[in-house]
C-alpha cells in the first residue's frame, strides 16, 4: 500500500500542496489532471526524482520520502521512452536483471517471455532509434515490469502513440496489471485511458487532489465545480457488453439494457450527451433504439436550459430548451418516456 | 542544372577567402621548405627530443584535465548552485587572458618560493625549467575544452534517463560510468584531441615558467631568432606534419563510432 501524508514541494512554476492519499495494493490507480496540475512532479517525488519539502510517504509502512531510487522497488515509464541508445531492445530489457546479477540463462528466458507478451520478440537486437514510438513504449513497459517493482508509476505512457497503438497497449497494459499484480499509477489527461484502466481515479487541480473516487463516482458525482467541468461527463454508466445482430451491441448496466451500434464485448463504460436525448409524455412511434419510462426527480433551471434528472432505474440527465419545458408542463415526480439512438451511445 | 540561390552563392563567396586566408600559409609552409634539410632535422636530436616533449607533456597535460575535468563538467552540467556563473566564468579565463600573463601567474605560484612551488618542491617537484613546469602551463591554457565539451555531451543526457537507470537497481556511480559516461564518449574524446592540440601548440605561458627543456614551439623560437626563418622552418613543418598525422589517426578511430540519437 502506498500513503501519501501531507506531501508538499514548490517548485515555482509546478507546485504540490499538501496532498493525503492512499492507494492499496494491487490498485490501478490513475491521476487525472489539466497540464500544468503537478500530475508529473507528483509521479517524481513517489519515484524518488525529486524530494519534497515536507510531507511523507510510505510504501507497505516502510517511510521511502528520502530512499535512494534504487532502493525503492518503483517503476518508471515516460512518455518520451528514455530507453538508453546504446543498448539493444534485448540489453535495455535486460538492464534490471543484470544489476540484481541474475544468471545468464534465467535473464534470457525471462527476457524472452516478456518481449513474447509484449509482441516485440523480433525486436530483440535493434537500437531504440530504429524503433517506432509503440515500440519504444512496449520495450520501455518490458524493461520496467521485468524486474517486479511494487509499484509501477506511468508518466502519460500513452500520450505520444497513435490511436490504434495506444488501444493495443492499453490491452497489454490491462494484462501485466492482472498477470503481475502490480500496484500502478498511471498519470494522463485523457478520459479514455482512465475510465478503461482505472480501479480509482484522483483528479488535480494546481497541485492538489480535487477529489478521488471510481470512475462513475467522479464522473456523476463530481464534488466541485473544477472536477465537474474538467470531466464535462454527464451521463456515464458501466455495464457489461454484448453483441446481438447486425452491428448492434447491448450493455447491460444491471439495472437496464442500452443499445449501441459500438461493437464490444465485456466490462465497458458508456457515455450519454444530454443533448441527444428525447423526452416526450406520450410513446411516440420511433426509430430510436432505446426507449425507457421514467419519473422526473430533479429539476435545475440554468436559463436558456432546463436541466432534469430522470429515473429510469439509472439517473439519467436530460436537457431541455425552456420553451420546451414549459408546454410539456413538467414538475418533479411526473412520468415521462426517453428516448435516444443507438447512434447517439458512446461505449468503450 | 541545379540552381543555387544568390544568399548561398554570396555567402560561400565572402567564406571562400577566410578559408584559402588559413589554407594559403599553411600549404606554402609546407611546400617551401626545403626536404633535405627536413631530413636534416629529423636526424638532429634537439628537433625530436623537444617534437616528443611537446607530444609527451601535452599527453599528461590532457589526462589531468580529462581526471578533474569531466566529474566538474558532470557537476556543472547536472546541479545549478550559487555563483555557478563565477566558477564557470574562472573555467573560461585562460582562453582570454594572453599566454604570457598565464606564464606569469604560474610562475608567481609555482616557482620554488611560491605559495604552491615551496611545498610541492620540498616533495621534490619542481616546476620552474622542468617538465611539471610545462605541464602545467598546458594544463592551464587547455584543460576548459575539455570541461566544456564533456559539459555539452552530458547537458544533452536527459537526466530522466538515469533516474531510470537507477530505479532499475544501479546506484548512482554505477549509472554514470554505464549509461551518462558512454553516450558522453564522443564529446569527451573531441575535447579531449581539442585540449591536446592547445597544448602542443602553447607557447606563451611555456617561455616563462620552462624555457628548458625545450618544446618544439619554444625551438622554433629560439632558432628564428638565432639563426633566421630558414632555420626554423623545417622544425615548424615537421611538427605540423606529426600533429596532422596524428590528428588524422584519432579522427580516423572515432569516426567508427557511431553517435546515438537522443532517444
Amino acid at each position: 500500500m502506498i500513503r501519501i501524508e501531507s506531501l508538499k514541494k514548490d517548485w515555482g512554476e509546478f507546485k504540490i500542496n499538501n496532498i493525503n492519499l492512499e492507494i492499496n495494493d494491487n490498485e490501478y490507480f490513475v491521476i487525472l489532471g489539466p497540464s500544468g496540475s503537478g500530475k508529473t512532479m507528483l509521479l517524481e517525488l513517489i519515484a524518488g526524482v525529486y524530494h519534497p519539502d515536507s510531507g511523507k510517504i510510505y510504501l507497505n509502512e516502510k517511510d521511502i520520502t528520502y530512499m535512494e531510487l534504487e532502493k525503492r522497488g518503483v517503476g518508471v515509464v515516460y512518455q518520451d521512452y528514455m530507453l538508453f541508445p546504446h543498448k539493444t531492445v534485448f540489453e535495455n530489457i535486460s538492464f534490471g536483471l543484470e544489476m540484481r546479477k541474475t544468471p545468464k540463462k534465467r535473464v534470457e528466458s525471462m527476457v524472452e517471455d516478456i518481449m513474447g507478451m509484449l509482441g516485440i520478440s523480433h525486436l530483440k537486437n535493434r537500437y531504440p532509434r530504429t524503433l517506432s514510438g509503440g515500440e519504444k513504449q512496449r520495450t520501455s513497459i518490458a524493461r520496467a515490469i521485468i524486474v517486479k517493482p511494487k509499484l509501477l508509476l506511468l508518466d502519460e505512457p500513452l500520450s505520444a502513440l497513435d490511436q490504434e497503438i495506444r488501444e493495443d497497449l492499453i490491452k497489454n497494459i490491462k494484462e501485466i496489471h492482472v498477470k503481475f499484480q502490480i500496484t500502478m499509477i498511471h498519470v494522463t489527461h485523457n478520459f479514455d485511458e482512465a475510465l478503461i484502466l482505472s480501479d480509482r481515479i484522483a483528479i488535480m487541480k494546481k497541485g492538489t487532489i480535487a477529489q478521488v473516487g471510481d470512475s462513475v463516482e467522479i464522473f456523476r458525482h463530481p464534488s466541485t465545480k473544477f472536477v465537474a467541468e474538467f470531466v464535462g461527463v454527464e451521463n456515464i454508466f458501466k455495464g457489461t457488453a454484448k453483441k446481438v445482430d447486425d452491428g448492434l451491441t447491448v450493455v447491460d448496466t444491471g439495472n437496464i439494457s442500452i443499445y449501441s451500434t459500438q461493437e464490444r464485448e465485456g466490462s465497458v463504460h458508456l457515455t450519454l450527451r444530454p443533448e441527444d436525448i428525447s423526452v416526450s409524455l406520450d410513446k411516440v412511434q420511433t426509430s430510436a433504439k432505446n426507449v425507457f419510462k421514467g419519473g422526473i426527480k430533479e429539476i435545475i433551471d440554468k436559463g436558456a436550459i432546463i436541466k432534469l434528472m430522470i429515473d429510469i432505474k439509472e439517473p439519467l440527465i436530460v436537457f431541455l430548451t425552456r420553451q420546451s419545458f414549459l408546454e410539456m408542463g413538467l414538475n418533479i415526480g411526473k412520468e415521462v418516456w426517453i428516448y435516444f439512438k443507438a447512434t447517439a451511445v458512446n461505449t468503450f | 542544372m541545379r540552381k543555387i540561390d544568390y544568399t548561398t552563392f554570396f555567402f560561400s563567396f565572402m567564406g571562400f577567402f577566410l578559408f584559402i586566408f588559413i589554407l594559403i600559409p599553411i600549404l606554402n609552409l609546407m611546400l617551401s621548405s626545403d626536404p633535405i634539410s627536413i631530413i636534416h632535422n629529423l636526424q638532429d636530436k634537439e628537433v625530436m627530443s623537444s617534437i616528443f616533449i611537446s607530444i609527451y607533456s601535452a599527453l599528461i597535460a590532457t589526462l589531468i584535465a580529462l581526471i578533474f575535468g569531466v566529474p566538474f563538467a558532470y557537476i556543472l552540467a547536472r546541479h545549478d548552485f550559487k555563483g555557478k556563473g563565477f566558477v564557470e566564468s574562472v573555467v573560461d579565463i585562460p582562453v582570454v587572458i594572453p599566454h604570457t600573463v598565464s606564464g606569469i601567474a604560474l610562475l608567481l605560484v609555482f616557482t620554488s618560493t611560491g605559495f604552491l612551488g615551496e611545498p610541492l618542491n620540498r616533495l621534490g617537484l619542481v616546476f620552474t625549467d622542468a617538465v611539471p613546469g610545462i605541464i602545467i602551463a598546458m594544463l592551464f591554457v587547455s584543460s576548459s575544452f575539455v570541461v566544456n565539451s564533456a559539459r555539452e555531451g552530458f547537458e544533452n543526457v536527459d537526466p530522466r534517463m538515469e533516474k531510470v537507470a537507477r530505479t532499475l537497481g544501479s546506484g548512482s556511480l554505477k549509472t554514470f560510468f554505464i549509461i551518462t559516461l558512454p553516450l558522453v564518449m564522443r564529446n569527451i574524446v573531441v575535447g579531449s584531441i581539442m585540449c591536446w592540440a592547445r597544448a602542443i601548440s602553447e607557447f606563451g605561458s611555456i617561455i616563462i615558467l620552462a624555457y628548458y627543456p625545450m618544446t618544439a614551439p619554444t625551438l622554433i623560437y629560439k632558432r628564428f631568432i638565432d639563426f633566421g626563418l630558414h632555420n626554423s622552418t623545417p622544425v615548424a613543418v615537421i611538427l605540423i606534419s606529426v600533429c596532422l598525422l596524428l590528428f588524422l589517426v584519432v579522427r580516423l578511430v572515432i569516426g567508427g563510432w557511431s553517435a546515438y540519437d537522443k532517444n
